[in-house]
């Protein structure tokens, strides 16, 4: 047995080191640690419940308006508030924006340079490879303009992008016009053409339409070719490189909703396990403190409507900042793959059939879901009415709890807030890489990406193997917002 | 302050970028912060990141949303640094430092080594020409050292509006700068990639540095400066709730008047900026930003008076203008400042004047 300490891991959104534990050139067992700690919750106690969408935001740069969107909804929750339909749809339009960026920026900035590296200069798509190549290959050079110009939403919408305050409880700050909505669906239509262009070298609607895994590797032999997409060409290094035996998830996903309209969520709340979708239960939800440097209630673990998040640095037997939530007890997964499968997206739901997520499907679930919330972009673009109202507002209680439970792109985040004598009394956070990257529990139940990690490919002396960089980099840790 | 520092001419900056027109190197590492001011730079267009870099004649070492190395190669590079071996022209620090608990680091250590980062820092700002804080967080402890502040977060330099912070307020780079502090929660993508292409053209010294370390180009504005809610302001019409299209300063916390920046000079995300989406200034480019005395939706008031008034206005003239501007708001702007949307153009909706003086 040798022991491996792995990181920094570059090309994830925050600190992150991972022991290693490596048996006849395998990963025998992982353990994830979040060696960072912000204080967050504790920020947040004492102040004005509003100003929670002052500070939530700043949790992460990357996925602040997720934040912003929870908090928001916790406060209207709390309020007794529901948005007029433009605010909801405008929140959805910004939200879904921020979805799309990151996951477009997870795949051309993140996990396709990888691809590019040295140790895959032998392959014989390493020239195609290299398009992706880390700081400045041409994929990146192209997408970064488009990103930028497809953020622009951002500027019209919610003032900037990340960190706004214009996602209030009541809906958003910026009424918009037919102008705004005309601007708004050409940053649309410019993020349609690069996605059709380059990114699937199809029309988003093919991608959609694709049911099965079957008709997933159809389509990719379809044009194999650089000129095919750089989808297509994921598509292609994964098979060879071997990812979709990479990173097993644990067998149950997790989805809190995306996009709340009226009726319910654009992408389905829920849970998956063993072919089936069932109902999330709220209470179910309980974060494990046993491995983390955290105070431990005697009663063992609790749920977050009534958590605590004091650090303790000295707690034995810890490793990690980050808590392990758990589902009815056990770990879950979240993130795109989830949210699809529990969706009942046929191409997701096929692929689970086949080989349930890892490194090669958590990649191509994120692919479908731009394809889907693209259209519905263009749906709620076209959905606002400027002559009716975007934004209401009503008293703030002194005593009140509030829940907000959403998707951000990374997978479920919930708020849980507790408002007394006007001021947050508690404020708790579980974000989705918390789910993903948690520490053992417990009863020594391994979290998402530690079970996933367990049985990788160790080569001669890898010290941060290929294969582990691979499957971590598949569910697009947040590390910032984990250790809130 | 700053203006005064004991640091090298302008001439001899500009002359040593001349005589060596040779590329600099960057190392970007992130502290105890969000990784937003990263987010933001990657929004940078005309010049986009990339072209900036190579306009400014930059090579980037490392960047943790970047660049490829990780692991093994990533402490080599630190360890070349650190040896001398390899020169670092500008360090770029994103986060504030985390001192805590009790001053050891450890809610903060590298991934791999276990070093605290704020050890690491200090290291390697030793080595750097230039040192440059990302951030508000960076510069002064900006949100990471709110409220009780429990992971003892302070800047480079500052500790909120102090000198002080983990370098200390006499702290040096080889270039004799002091650390930039390009504050902002987030930084604007061009306040980044325009002190970068000046500190790569040698174009940037001691005299581009405000009182808070902050570059001048931006900071010696204030975030009012173009606001396009101006007209309500002259006037005193005011909004009453997010959302409306009123000035902000009167009911809804904002603090533009007040706070340094050039927010509604330069767009963001391409046209936007706080205010022109609809939500006040809460002043995230000041050392103080991270805490504030009332909710930050709500302008406190004595008397009936803002207690933060426009930065240079004498009090007795804020409110004998203010009046004075009050009794002679247009009927156009009251209306239009408690609507959504424009409820009364200029000149009115039959085209007849609409606003009589009161």
């Amino acid at each position: 047995m040798t022991r491996l300490i792995a990181g920094p891991f570059n090309r994830v959104e925050g600190d992150l080191e991972i022991r290693l534990d490596v048996k006849d050139g395998r990963v025998a067992a992982a353990y994830v640690n979040s060696p960072l700690y912000r204080g967050f919750e504790q920020i947040l106690v004492g102040k004005a419940p509003a100003d929670a969408l002052v500070y939530v935001p700043r949790i992460c740069g990357i996925c602040s308006v997720s934040q912003s969107i929870a908090a928001a909804a916790a406060l209207a929750n709390a309020q007794g508030l529901t948005p007029p339909e433009n605010g909801a749809h405008l929140q959805n339009i910004i939200l879904a924006a921020e979805n799309i960026a990151d996951h477009l920026t997870h795949f051309y900035l993140f996990f396709m340079p990888d691809f590019a590296r040295e140790i895959y200069a032998g392959e014989p798509w390493a020239e195609a490879a290299a398009r992706f190549r880390a700081m400045g290959g041409d994929a990146q050079r192209e997408f970064l303009a488009a990103r930028a110009a497809f953020l622009r939403i951002m500027g019209l919408l919610a003032g900037h992008w990340p960190h706004t305050l214009g996602l209030q409880p009541g809906g958003t700050t910026r009424a918009i016009g037919r102008a705004e909505q005309t601007r708004l669906l050409s940053h649309i239509a410019g993020l349609r053409r690069f996605l059709e262009a380059r990114f699937y070298g199809d029309a988003l609607e093919a991608l959609a339409a694709l049911d099965s895994a079957d008709a997933l590797d159809a389509w990719a032999e379809g044009e194999a070719d650089a000129g095919g997409g750089d989808f297509r060409a994921f598509l292609a290094f994964s098979r060879d490189a071997g990812l979709e035996a990479l990173g097993p998830g644990p067998g149950l996903y997790l989805s809190f909703g995306a996009y709340a309209q009226k009726g319910g969520h654009a992408f389905a709340r829920g849970v998956w396990q063993g072919g089936t979708v069932g109902t999330l239960r709220e209470d179910d939800i309980t974060e494990d403190h046993t491995r983390a440097w955290m105070v431990r209630a005697a009663e063992g673990p609790r749920p977050p409507s009534r958590g605590i998040t004091l650090p303790d640095a000295d707690a034995a037997d810890a490793y990690s900042w980050c808590k392990a939530p758990r589902l009815g007890g056990r770990g879950a997964e979240t993130g795109a793959f989830a949210r699809q499968l529990i969706d009942g997206q046929p191409l997701v739901t096929s692929l689970a059939a086949r080989s349930g997520s890892n490194a090669r499907n958590r990649v191509i679930a994120r692919a479908v879901e731009v394809a889907r919330l693209v259209l519905l972009l263009e749906s709620w673009a076209a959905a606002i009415r400027p002559d009716e109202p975007f934004c209401l507002t009503a008293p703030m209680p002194d005593e009140a709890r509030g829940t907000g439970m959403i998707e951000a792109a990374r997978g479920s985040l919930g708020h849980w807030l507790d408002i007394r004598k006007g001021r947050i009394f508690n404020y708790q956070i579980i974000a989705p890489t918390t789910w993903n990257f948690s520490p053992r529990d417990g009863g020594g139940q391994p979290g998402a990406c530690e079970a996933a990690l367990v049985g990788a490919p160790v080569r001669p002396g890898e010290t941060t193997p290929i294969a582990v960089q691979h499957i971590v980099r598949s569910f697009d840790p947040c590390m910032v917002c984990t250790v809130h | 302050m700053a203006r005064d520092l004991p640091c090298d001419p302008v001439g001899n900056v500009a002359r040593d970028a001349t005589a060596s027109p040779a590329r600099l190197t960057l190392l970007w590492l992130q502290s105890g912060g969000c990784g937003g001011c990263s987010m933001s730079l990657l929004n940078a267009d005309s010049p986009d990141l990339f072209a900036a870099l190579d306009l400014g004649r930059i090579d980037v070492l490392a960047h943790p949303s970047l660049s490829e190395a990780s692991g093994e190669d990533y402490h080599a590079l630190i360890a070349r640094i650190l040896s001398g071996q390899q020169r670092l022209d500008i360090l770029c620090v994103e986060g504030a430092i985390l001192r805590g608990p009790n001053g050891t680091g450890r809610f903060h250590l590298q991934p791999g080594t276990g070093k605290p980062v704020m050890q690491l820092v200090a290291e390697l700002a030793a080595f750097a020409r230039h040192v440059v804080a990302i951030g508000s967080c960076t510069a002064y402890g900006g949100v990471s050292s709110a409220g009780n502040n429990v992971t003892e977060a302070c800047g480079l330099a500052f500790e909120g509006a102090e000198p002080g912070g983990l370098l200390g307020p006499g702290f040096r780079s080889r270039s004799g700068l002091p650390p930039i502090n390009i504050a902002g929660c987030p930084t604007h993508p061009g306040w980044i990639v325009e002190t970068l292409v000046q500190l790569g053209h040698g174009a940037f010294s001691a005299s581009d540095l405000d009182a808070y370390g902050r570059p001048r180009f931006y900071a010696d504005h204030l975030v009012h400066h173009g606001c396009t809610r101006n007209e309500f302001y002259e006037y005193k019409a005011s909004a009453k709730e997010p959302g409306q299209l009123g000035c902000l300063m009167e009911h809804l916390g904002c603090i533009g008047t007040q706070v340094h920046g050039d927010c509604n000079m330069r767009a963001w995300n391409g046209e936007g900026s706080c205010i022109r989406g609809g939500y006040p200034c809460i002043g995230c480019t000041e050392p103080t930003f991270g805490e504030r005395d009332a909710p930050y939706l709500e302008t406190p008031k004595r008397g009936g008076i803002p207690v933060g008034l426009p930065t240079d206005m004498p009090k007795a003239w804020f409110v004998a203008l203010a009046s004075l501007a009050k009794a002679a708001t247009p009927e156009r702007l009251r209306r239009n400042a408690l609507a959504e949307r424009i409820a009364v153009p200029p000149g009115g909706l039959s085209g007849k004047a609409s606003g009589k003086p009161k």
